[in-house]
């Protein structure tokens, strides 16, 4: 299984560095939808203090790019199909290719931080450092099984791509608050404590675990025709 | 009885039209059957079928002695399948689709540089993406996918099509060669000519069902 | 040249023609469900006691409440059909029926919780909406509903439906507990005024409390009424696409004669 993991994870990324569909259009639409949210929102005070927010929720909204980008990868030649046909263990194709989206979310999350920063004017702590690289970590690995999971589910056939992100963002709902308020946490928005965070980070983690196992089990079954 | 592929009123359903209406077909080792047949036939749900992809409303389907219901898996590892769609990753070069399909089978890279060297897709080409790749050219990097896995029992859809007469050429000696080895293959095709002497057997396949069975 | 092939077996379901979902049971049922109804109504609306605080609009509460328990009893029962479904031993469509009928009428008694649930708060505080972690689950459980519902009419064969509804449904046992526990952890940040939460303080007598275990009896006939009619309907469209399939067949073998 994790043989087969590194197979998988190790051609998604070879892809995408291939292509740089995630650098040449996921990230400037990330960034651009920080951008948009200053237009709506207006009042600095207001940005600095819902920073945090913000960045997980154009992280959601990449999110859903990402999916369909791991499998329109798969589905374009009938890629997903062969590997089935082939017998590759499916549990091992669901952790590579979760493994190889939660690469790309991170890099995405990291970016965001520093447009955060440089646009809203949130200010990183050191002492919140440790909770802030924890809980981003935790919650990409949350989003990256759901999603990868998710993805299995709507990939292939006509019409069920527009079906993803109303699957989605219900169940990445959790992530959500629990990323945005650990993170608040971490940067002491409006004075947060930084203990306050680690309960997050306990949710975000029980999230990803549950998911990665979930997702190891279901992804087999949920690709079959 | 040694039946490498063994049909019996087979049913398979798209959707709700019947694209196998009850086929029933016994193919023995190391034959080399063509099923020929018109459009809509159902020869690719055949194909499909065989290789565990599309389950059955009705009847039974087995191959080298596993229900394909019931050890899809195991039927999975020692089957090809090389369908219409030709399975590779576009912004990947042909050596890397090979070497990935081939080392989801346990394959090792000289087998990979082998088959790459036997269809004609090694030296420069070896190193061009798969997008920049004309049509028959991604046809037998498909096929390397296919060789490189040593499968036990080979289902090929069309697989003449696009090809140049060289490539043709090459594909029915890897066939032959395969047979030879003691593979079971099945294809599909219009190439009548062609893979008639090709083929030990040939077989028609027409409304769903199937002529000439055993 | 003749087609090898074997006669081919068909199932007919053992009630024949059926022109309908009633039997007795249902019958029985629907009298129960409407007779509670009228109960409810006359002892909701007119004979229990206004409330100390809100007055007479705390009688909302009698078909908010039941409304929310049952939409949390369908999608138990969703999950738990989903389950057996999957266990090899009990697989059965009979199972992905329940799940299905139960999810439906689910949605349904959870947009009615909510939709009660909003009055109740606009009219006795105000504010249609509260972040409260019981509104705002149900919100989730709605929208995870729907898109369920969605997912089963992707199409397929009825195993393949199954099978991915099944699954989604047990995703959605992970899915929901995790929301609550978001919410209720993000609501706790939050010190609220406890007079404006919905469910707190509404001082239950004896007979407010008797109406509103009544309202969850009645509540819990009409899914069980409900389920029951559309998992048979289900059933009958199941058998439906089934029979097709013979007369498919038939069709396509004829196909031959045709060039």
């Amino acid at each position: 299984m994790w043989r087969v993991a590194r197979l998988v994870a190790a051609k998604d990324l070879r892809i995408e560095w291939r292509s740089r569909v995630v650098t040449n259009q996921v990230v400037p639409f990330a960034v651009l939808v920080l951008v948009m949210f200053a237009f709506a929102l207006d009042v600095e005070s207001v940005l600095q203090r819902v920073a945090p927010g913000l960045v997980w929720l154009a992280v959601m909204f990449s999110q859903f790019f990402l999916v369909q980008r791991a499998f329109a990868v798969e589905t374009s030649d009938g890629a997903l199909d062969a590997l089935r046909v082939a017998g590759v263990d499916p549990a091992g194709v669901f952790l590579g290719k979760a493994l190889a989206l939660m690469a790309q979310l991170a890099s995405l999350v990291i970016l965001l931080l520093v447009g955060a920063v440089l646009l809203y004017r949130a200010e990183i702590r050191a002492d919140g450092l440790v909770l802030l690289v924890t809980a981003a970590c935790s919650a990409t690995a949350g989003l990256a099984a759901v999603g990868t999971l998710y993805g299995g589910l709507t990939a292939g056939a006509k019409g069920r791509e527009t079906l993803l992100p109303l699957l989605l963002a219900p169940v990445v709902a959790p992530v959500l608050i629990a990323a945005a308020r650990a993170t608040e946490a971490a940067l002491g928005t409006a004075g947060t404590a930084l203990g306050d965070g680690w309960p997050w980070v306990g949710v975000l983690a029980t999230f990803a675990v549950a998911f990665g196992v979930v997702g190891t089990v279901a992804f087999g079954p949920l690709i079959e025709e | 009885m040694d039946a490498a592929v063994e049909l019996c009123d087979a049913v398979a359903v798209l959707g709700s039209y019947p694209a196998l209406a009850g086929a029933d077909l016994t193919v023995r080792r190391g034959e080399i059957v063509l099923l020929q047949g018109p459009n809509g036939a159902g020869k690719t749900t055949l194909l499909r079928v065989c290789a565990g992809l599309v389950p059955l409303a009705r009847g039974r389907a087995s191959v080298l002695g596993l229900d394909v219901a019931a050890h899809r898996d195991a039927v999975r590892a020692r089957v090809g399948l090389l369908g219409h769609a030709n399975g590779l990753y576009q912004e990947l070069t042909v050596r890397e689709n090979v070497d990935f399909w081939a080392a989801t089978a346990g394959a090792g890279t000289d087998e990979v540089a082998s088959v790459l060297e036997r269809l004609g897709l090694d030296g420069r080409l070896a190193d061009v993406a798969v997008s920049r790749l004309s049509a028959g050219q991604r046809r037998r990097t498909a096929l390397a996918c296919l060789v490189a896995r040593r499968a036990e029992v080979w289902l090929l859809d069309e697989p003449h099509a696009g090809l140049d007469a060289a490539g043709r050429d090459r594909l029915d000696e890897t066939l032959t060669a395969a047979a030879a080895a003691g593979a079971t293959v099945l294809l599909a095709s219009h190439e009548l000519d062609r893979a008639t002497r090709l083929a030990t057997r040939v077989v028609e396949v027409v409304a769903g069902t199937v002529r000439q069975p055993s | 040249m003749a087609v090898t092939t074997q006669p081919v077996q068909t199932e007919r379901p053992a009630t024949g023609r059926v022109t309908a979902t009633g039997t007795r049971v249902t019958r029985w049922l629907a009298v129960a469900c409407w007779l509670g109804a009228g109960w409810l109504l006359l002892a909701g609306l007119v004979l229990s006691p206004p409330d100390v605080v809100q007055g007479d609009s705390v009688r909302i509460m009698y078909a908010h409440v039941p409304s929310a328990w049952i939409a949390y009893l369908a999608f138990v029962v969703t999950a738990v059909s989903s389950a057996a479904y999957l266990w090899p031993r009990t697989r059965s469509l009979t199972w992905d029926r329940i799940a299905g009928a139960s999810a439906e009428v689910g949605v349904l008694f959870m947009g009615i919780t909510l939709v009660t649930g909003m009055l109740w708060g606009r009219i006795t505080w105000g504010v249609f909406w509260q972040w409260d972690p019981r509104l705002t689950t149900t919100a989730f459980l709605f929208v995870t509903f729907a898109g369920y519902l969605a997912v089963r009419g992707l199409g397929g064969s009825h195993e393949q439906r199954a099978r991915r509804s099944a699954i989604l449904g047990l995703l959605a046992v992970v899915e929901i507990p995790l929301v609550h526990f978001s919410v209720v952890l993000w609501r706790s940040l939050h010190q609220e005024a406890s007079v404006l939460n919905p469910n707190g303080d509404v001082q239950l007598d004896g007979f407010m409390l008797f109406t509103l275990f009544t309202g969850v009896l009645v509540f819990t006939l009409f899914y069980l009424w409900l389920v029951l009619h559309r998992q048979r309907v289900l059933w009958l469209q199941d058998h439906h696409d089934d029979s097709g399939l013979d007369e498919a067949l038939s069709a396509r073998r004829a196909e031959e004669g045709t060039p």
